[in-house]
């Protein structure tokens, strides 16, 4: 009895002496341990952009220097001339990617709906699913050769089939993105609708589709950004042209086309070009990249 | 109307309307797949009246008010047996569009849920979609004013549904489905997700509702059925045969079954034995 009582008063007094500790203890091994994880990761965050920001900057210096009026007009030079630039290569990925929308937009959308809102669950929507999945890790080359075996076998080499072939690589991301978008829009929403006296398809055109805008557009973005830097399936395809595109089914020039041709050639002005080439590839990229995000927001 | 006493005259629980009856609900299974959801539910909706829905979790009554306007349409393993009249004329007839039906029997729901478009849009939704010809923004304003929601709203018409608050949300929806000037308004909880503030001003805007529309309303809150409601269903939830099946335990003038009701079941739930 009195033994406890002793052990109690010496831990009691021993609690009281010490008062909680509250300051920052940067030595205690806990501490040590979350600095250097935290720091860790730090390093590894700056590691990993090292090769955009290296890349952006070489561009910028070597591309920089070239990138004017000319460059953006004109057409390529030939073996030792001077001066030239890659106007028709840039018209060129412009139209193919715009093919390559207009044929890959209105399919990946509807069938995002279909996905999305009509049958999700249905066997056909699982199986569509799955080769949409697998299509974004597709090789790009393939959808080149694909493309070559159907159009460029019969009609020759043309920006149309260059169309295609970006159109076969846009339309997974498009409709994975706007599936994803229209799935995001609550169910109560819709159930507002239908409870309103909308039909399915009302639903789907008023509320459906406008709500989940924003990540849809999102999606098509990326998909054009993708596509535009695209340039193994152009090879196949539209291969390249030194004109400026006059109907869809010539062949037609193309940035990444020009950057692969010129890199290769023994001549310092091409070489040249296909710097600056790059630099303007990469700011096309880019800002669809940034109108992707800029769309990505939601507006309250 | 003599039809619909005769029906309800053979159960326990009878209740005789006493007005016109809009919407003669008889349910007398609901199913979702295989699971019994409701039984032997007969609730008369009564003209230029708030009928309360009240009972605990799961009793269904939120099921029997989205019977009223085939809301349980959106749900693929719904079925029932019994019949649902709507002036007569049976709303699950071969020949009824549901969507039409939706556009006579409007509804509320739990969340406010405006559309992600302006406040102005959102009123006008329905009127839009029935290729309303007359004036519009007069009309707009005029559904917005009954949804007491006018003064704090005017100014910012163009703004988004969504930036409003949760109260003035749900006004916002009450005033959607009014714009589009339905017969009956079915509304299931729709002060559930609101302040005590704004629940009194949706409370009082039922009120108002009751002069132009029949009201049906499902609660959780007894004190809001005392406070609006006519005429009060109590539902019950079975568990007797394994499953959770709700049933209509008693219905009457609200008064009736808050002060003097004959099923002790009721007596026990609106004391507050359980809930």
């Amino acid at each position: 009895m009195s033994r406890l009582d002793q052990i109690s008063d010496a831990v009691l007094e021993e609690a009281l002496m010490s008062m909680p500790r509250l300051e920052r203890q940067p030595f205690e091994r806990r501490a040590m341990k979350s600095g250097i994880l935290t720091g860790l990761t730090w390093a590894v965050a700056i590691l990993g952009s090292i090769p955009l920001f290296s890349v952006i900057y070489m561009l910028v210096i070597k591309g920089g220097a070239r990138l004017d009026l000319e460059a953006l007009t004109a057409l390529p030079p030939a073996g030792f001339e001077t001066g030239g630039g890659f106007g028709n290569a840039i018209v060129g990925t412009l139209v193919m990617v715009g093919i390559g929308g207009i044929i890959s937009i209105p399919i990946g959308i509807l069938a995002a709906v279909y996905l999305a809102v009509l049958g999700p669950y249905s066997k056909l929507a699982g199986i569509s699913r799955f080769v949409a999945k697998t299509l974004t890790g597709f090789p790009s080359i393939l959808a080149g050769v694909f493309t070559y075996a159907i159009l460029v076998i019969n009609f020759g080499y043309s920006a149309l089939a260059g169309g295609v072939s970006l159109a076969v690589l846009m339309l997974p991301t498009i409709v994975l993105a706007a599936e994803e978008a229209m799935k995001q829009v609550p169910q109560r929403m819709t159930d507002a609708a239908f409870g309103m006296g909308c039909t399915r398809t009302q639903v789907i055109w008023k509320v459906v589709l406008p709500t989940g805008l924003p990540g849809i557009l999102t999606g098509v973005m990326l998909a054009v950004a993708g596509a535009a830097g695209e340039s193994a399936p152009l090879l196949f395809t539209a291969l390249f042209s030194n004109y400026y595109i006059s109907q869809m089914m010539e062949p037609t020039a193309s940035l990444s086309i020009l950057i692969y041709n010129f890199s290769a050639m023994p001549f310092e002005n091409q070489i040249q070009l296909a710097w600056a080439a790059s630099l303007v590839l990469v700011l096309i990229v880019l800002v669809f990249n940034i109108l992707a995000r800029l769309f990505g927001q939601p507006k309250v | 109307m003599s039809a619909t006493a005769e029906v309800v005259a053979s159960e326990a629980s009878a209740f005789a309307p006493l007005g016109d009856v809009v919407i003669d609900c008889n349910l007398e299974k609901v199913f979702y797949g295989d699971f019994l959801a409701v039984r032997d539910s007969s609730v008369p909706i009564e003209k230029g009246k708030i009928t309360g829905f009240i009972g605990p979790s799961g009793c269904g009554k939120s099921t029997v008010l989205r019977s009223l306007n085939r809301m349980n349409d959106l749900i693929p393993i719904f079925r029932f047996e019994g019949h649902v009249k709507y002036h007569g004329q049976d709303i699950y007839g071969r020949k009824v569009d549901p969507v039409v039906v939706r556009r006579y029997i409007g509804m509320v729901f739990q969340q406010p849920n405006p559309f992600s478009m302006s406040i102005y849009d959102n009123v006008a939704f329905g009127l839009r979609l029935n290729r309303y010809k007359g004036n519009l923004e007069e009309h707009v304003q005029k559904a917005l004013e009954r949804a007491a929601l006018w003064n704090e709203v005017k100014d910012k018409l163009k703004n988004s549904g969504l930036s409003l608050s949760g109260g003035q949300q749900q006004r916002l929806c009450i005033a959607r489905a009014i714009a589009t000037e339905p017969d009956v308004l079915l509304m299931d909880e729709p002060c559930s997700a609101l302040d005590p503030i704004a629940t009194r001003q949706v409370e009082e805007l039922m009120l108002e509702l009751k002069e132009r529309y029949t009201v049906a309303l499902v609660t959780h809150n007894m004190q809001q059925a005392t406070r609006v409601a006519d005429t009060t269903a109590f539902f019950g939830v079975d568990i007797s045969e394994g499953g959770r099946t709700g049933y209509l335990v008693e219905m009457g003038q609200t008064r009736q079954i808050f002060q003097d009701p004959r099923e002790t079941l009721t007596r026990q739930y609106v004391a507050g034995e359980f809930s």
